[in-house]
């Protein structure tokens, strides 16, 4: 048992610190795949912009360069999912529950929170890489923090509910830029650019060398779509993360003895994604799958507030 | 003017291990250790906001790294006189709700009491558990010479900084093990669980099983925040927000993700003011709806009481000394400092004539604001204040500028001696207990005799030697 | 008199409030002149019963609801037997100090015209004193309903020179006080004088405490001390403290409010 507002902002901890790192996944890709030949034309830091959501954010017809996406993604204090805004949004939710939180993780949270205060967009452009890894090696560290040190009970499901969920939704938001891209030219599909296209996606994940492990060298589209939606061993995999966040919904109903709708639509929603295929996942279409699976998951993400309490 | 630790070669004996690891050390590497001491609690997130101010939210209080130091025979001194004043003013609140004795005895006026906005009409005949009001009783202590130890302040709502009291202690613990080798040091670190047997015994009568007790803060924004976070941590309790509360059937319930579920106990750390927008007041949004009704019909303890702030009203102060001997037939152990009630007559010619020389404070006021200092005023602020005073003599108090005694410290151009002064804190419950240690608060600017630390104060670890 | 009692007060909202928390002080006291036959509370059909007594010797209810609601329906109702006591006030369960009451509060904090006003009603003995002011309140502060609001103080009502039975009590209580007699500010009803088409409403005096007698009831309004027709329901420093309903709701928007009073002489 623990308060309702400690769980939603533990919830949204967890929530907050996964998109700071989706956000530096999703720079990570744009840096790379701009570095392909032929990108000038392309606007691939738009298609970046749009599977983040922050479209909105940019006028609609002056060109997106790096230096705004590298500002709206990292830097902008008004996008509320920016890295920035992202980590003080994160830091702020460990305030509120100081006591749930071990020493360990406030520590990692309260160091560096401030670094990009007054940071220039062009100086933050120049030095992208160090500062992408330098977000990664945080979020990990938290990671690693809360792992380490946290008491296998409820907050730390909680914790992890929130994780998987933010997680879901930024593999799905990343394969959408995939397809955002491959949309005007659809006649190259399976081209050599749409090669260093869709391998640009899983050194984004992190997953060369485990997609390697597990498919060889075969790089074709829909391996790599299986690879990220369907693999059950793959730890940012669609499958994999409701697997977890149905696990410890399950935990958390067996903890305080009390069966809550949230379990079964995480239930059916894993039962789905383990009887699909790849193959029919592009037979209806992408896009649309990613679609219906990211409200899904926002909807998910309701039941599971309003069956514990949250207030907002 | 005192050195608590004397100058060589007359180094006082309670510091002879402070004043040796002192010189030993030199102060290039305490200046550096300062630094890094500070770097310590800003990781660690020890940070105190001042209120009023655009200050940085998360402006870190310094911390000076030289021990302030009590010997065990200073300390019987402190224990008892501290706990006979927190027990004598616990016994007036009780008083005061009921049937007044002191007030009919002519002891302490009447309006001061009665007419005193501290006071609430709607706590009369309430029977709080145990008696006790004022459940944390922080006491503001300040010496002038070897044996005067004198009472400033007392403070009977929601005294902070214990937190200081407990992690000083610890970072001097982490960072200079050695020298707690070389002295004898009494431990601090049982003071959240004092604190939370206080409140254990303070349990509304109906409560029959282990109270559920939490902490209530009124969020992140407020300058003790870290303190509740800290102090409910240590105790194992719920930190709860106003919005976490609700009342129903009589009872406060707090929101879980088990549903609701019942509070018993309440060690709030919010003013009463915002304490309940059905009883207090009206516009606050913060709050919980109903809970004072609540407390009042015994459905749970809320600690310090509603209406506990009238016993450290400043004109209140002046006869505390007096609430010992009328209610414990005892004689204070520790004096007040002599002051004088600008609502007397006399009283107020002497302050009008004296201006210069005195420290006047306003009776409702705190933190060291809308306070004069009469040697460090102009001509002018004094004319000013007394204008002030003349309009309202009932407001005003004035003590003489006491020549608070000072300790080592570490400034920027080496070893300096600073005024401090002294908190410690003592729980009431059934029982009353004391901590061997407090906070003491350094004014860091040379000369300067506030120590608050919204006004530049500092903080830093007290000892108490074990008994030899 | 015996008394039947019906009053209802009826809040809507709209949009829908989100929480609601009501304080209710609306128990007729028990004391020498008034006996209380039946009586019950309920608001939306339910019955509240009170959670304590106040200090004031008051009963105080509380409501709580968490959920949206768009209406607050409250009804006090019962039957209440009351005994001329030519105004003075005994038997009431409170234990409140006497000389609380000389505190004055921010809608009584006195202005030099109540101060003068006090003044002016001087006498040997306090009970003449007290009955002149009540006098020269009511010539002061003319009865022009609707003329001033809840937050109105008691100098702006005497500098006004208008007010209701609210303002009357406020000003007598200011210049009591600052007279040095306790005084402290009643709510409860008033069953008007047989006349067609009289207005029935809650009606707010005032007490005031007078050395070897006690409290004694004084109603400038109307210019004499509490009678039979009076039925109190308790008291405070000033008209919030004593408010006889006082809530805490978030998340509404617009309020409205329609009250009806009927008091009728029971058989």
């Amino acid at each position: 048992m623990m308060l309702s507002r400690a769980a939603e902002n533990i919830f949204w901890l967890a929530r907050n610190i996964e998109r700071a790192e989706a956000n530096a996944r999703l720079l990570e890709m744009g840096r790379r795949m701009t570095m392909l030949p032929g990108s000038s034309g392309r606007d691939e830091w738009r298609s970046v912009l749009r599977a983040s959501g922050t479209m909105r954010l940019v006028s609609q017809d002056e060109s997106v360069t790096e230096e705004v996406a590298v500002n709206t993604l990292l830097l902008d204090e008004q996008n509320h999912s920016s890295i920035r805004s992202s980590l003080v949004l994160a830091r702020n939710n460990a305030k509120a529950v100081r006591t749930a939180m071990t020493q360990q993780m406030w520590e990692t949270l309260n160091t560096g929170w401030r670094d990009f205060d007054g940071m220039a967009p062009a100086k933050a452009s120049e030095n992208l890489e160090s500062i992408i890894e330098s977000v990664m090696i945080r979020t990990a560290t938290f990671r690693g923090a809360a792992e380490g040190s946290m008491l296998r009970n409820d907050r730390y499901d909680f914790l992890r509910i929130g994780w998987f969920l933010e997680r879901i939704d930024n593999t799905l938001r990343l394969l959408d830029v995939k397809y955002y891209i491959l949309l005007p030219e659809s006649d190259v599909v399976g081209g050599g650019r749409d090669y260093h296209q869709w391998t640009s996606l899983l050194s984004a994940v992190s997953a060369m060398r485990a997609f390697y492990h597990a498919y060889e060298s075969d790089y074709a589209p829909w391996r790599i779509a299986d690879f990220l939606i369907l693999n059950d061993d793959f730890p940012r995999s669609i499958r994999y993360c409701m697997g977890q966040i149905a696990a410890h919904l399950n935990a958390l109903g067996n903890r305080y003895e009390q069966k809550k709708a949230c379990q079964d639509t995480a239930d059916g929603l894993l039962s789905r994604l383990s009887d699909l295929e790849t193959g029919e996942i592009f037979q209806s279409g992408l896009h649309e799958f990613l679609t219906e699976m990211m409200s899904r998951n926002a909807q998910l993400s309701r039941e599971i507030a309003a069956d514990y309490n949250f207030s907002g | 003017m005192f050195n608590e630790m004397g100058t060589k070669p007359n180094v006082r004996s309670p510091y002879n291990v402070v004043s040796e690891w002192v010189e030993q050390t030199g102060i290039d590497l305490l200046q550096q250790r300062n630094a890094e001491a500070e770097a310590l609690f800003r990781k660690i997130g020890i940070t105190f906001a001042v209120y009023g101010e655009d200050a940085d939210p998360e402006r870190l209080i310094p911390f000076d790294m030289i021990p302030r130091v009590f010997s065990a025979e200073e300390w019987r001194v402190i224990d008892r006189g501290v706990k006979q004043r927190a027990r004598a003013l616990n016994a007036f609140l009780y008083d005061i709700y009921h049937r007044g004795e002191i007030i009919r005895a002519g002891i302490v006026p009447e309006h001061l009491v009665y007419q005193n906005s501290a006071y609430l009409p709607s706590m009369v005949g309430i029977n709080p558990p145990g008696k006790v009001y004022s459940h944390i009783v922080g006491i503001d202590i300040v010496r002038t010479g070897e044996e005067g130890f004198s009472v400033l302040e007392d403070n009977c709502r929601t005294p902070s900084g214990v937190s200081y009291m407990l992690e000083n202690r610890e970072i001097m613990m982490r960072m200079f093990p050695g020298l707690f080798r070389r002295e004898e040091v009494e431990p601090v670190d049982s003071y959240p669980g004092d604190l939370k047997d206080t409140l254990r015994e303070v349990a509304p009568e109906k409560c029959e099983d282990d109270p559920c007790i939490v902490l209530l803060t009124p969020g992140p924004l407020n300058s003790a925040y870290y303190e509740h976070s800290f102090l409910a941590d240590l105790m194992g309790i719920e930190l709860v927000e106003p919005g976490d509360l609700f009342v129903d059937q009589g009872i406060v319930w707090m929101r879980t993700t088990l549903g609701p579920q019942r509070v018993d106990v309440i060690y709030r750390r919010i003013d009463d003011d915002y304490l309940d927008p059905l009883s207090f007041r009206p516009d606050s949004m913060l709050g919980v709806p109903g809970i004072f009704d609540v407390y009042r019909s015994g459905g749970v303890t809320i600690c310090s009481a509603p209406g506990a702030g009238i016993a450290d009203d400043k004109a209140i102060y002046c006869f505390v000394p007096d609430m010992i001997q009328f209610y414990l037939g005892e004689r204070p152990i520790l004096d007040n400092v002599p002051t004088w009630r600008c609502a007397l007559k006399d009283d107020l010619a002497y302050v009008l004539d004296h201006l210069h020389e005195l420290v006047v404070k306003e009776v409702h006021g705190s933190g060291g604001y809308g306070m004069l200092i009469g040697p460090k005023s102009t001509k002018a602020e004094q004319q000013e204040y007394a204008k002030r005073i003349i309009a309202d003599p009932e407001d005003f108090i004035a003590q003489p500028t006491l020549d608070l005694s000072t300790a080592p410290t570490v400034a920027a151009d080496g070893l300096g001696a600073r005024h401090v002064d002294f908190r410690p804190f003592c729980l009431v419950g059934k029982n009353v207990r004391l901590s061997p240690g407090g906070l003491t608060r350094v004014a860091l600017k040379e000369g300067s005799l506030v120590v608050n630390s919204s006004q530049g104060g500092g903080v830093k670890d007290t000892w108490v030697l074990a008994e030899k | 008199m015996r008394m039947t009692v019906s009053h209802i007060t009826t809040y809507t909202y709209d949009p829908v409030v989100e929480r609601t928390a009501i304080r209710l002080r609306l128990f007729p006291s028990v004391c020498d002149g008034q006996d209380v036959e039946s009586w019950e509370v309920l608001v939306n059909g339910e019955t509240v019963t009170p959670l304590l007594r106040s200090g004031f010797g008051d009963d105080e209810a509380l409501f709580m609801r968490y959920d949206p609601i768009s209406e607050l329906n409250i009804v006090a109702r019962g039957v209440v037997e009351t005994r001329d006591t030519s105004g003075v006030v005994s038997g009431l369960p409170d234990v409140t100090p006497v000389g609380v009451f000389l505190r004055q509060t921010p809608l009584t904090r006195p202005s030099q015209a109540i101060l003068d006003l006090g003044e002016g009603a001087q006498k040997d003995d306090a009970l003449d004193e007290l009955h002149e002011l009540s006098r020269l309140v009511r010539q002061e502060v003319d009865y022009v309903s609707g003329s001033t609001d809840a937050d109105t103080t008691a100098a702006q009502a005497l500098n006004l020179g208008r007010g209701v039975c609210q303002d009357h009590a406020h000003v007598f209580c200011a210049a009591a006080r600052s007279r040095g007699h306790p005084a402290r500010y009643v709510a409860g009803y008033l069953l008007p004088e047989a006349e067609e088409g009289a207005l029935h409403q809650t009606h707010a005096w005032a007490e005031a405490y007078v050395l070897g007698i006690g409290w004694i009831g004084f109603d400038p309004s109307n210019n004499i001390c509490p009678t039979e027709r009076y039925i109190r329901l308790g008291c405070g420093l000033d008209s919030r403290d004593a408010t006889p309903i006082r809530g805490a709701i978030s998340g509404g928007g617009e309020e409205n409010l329609v009250a009806s009073v009927v008091i009728e002489q029971a058989q």
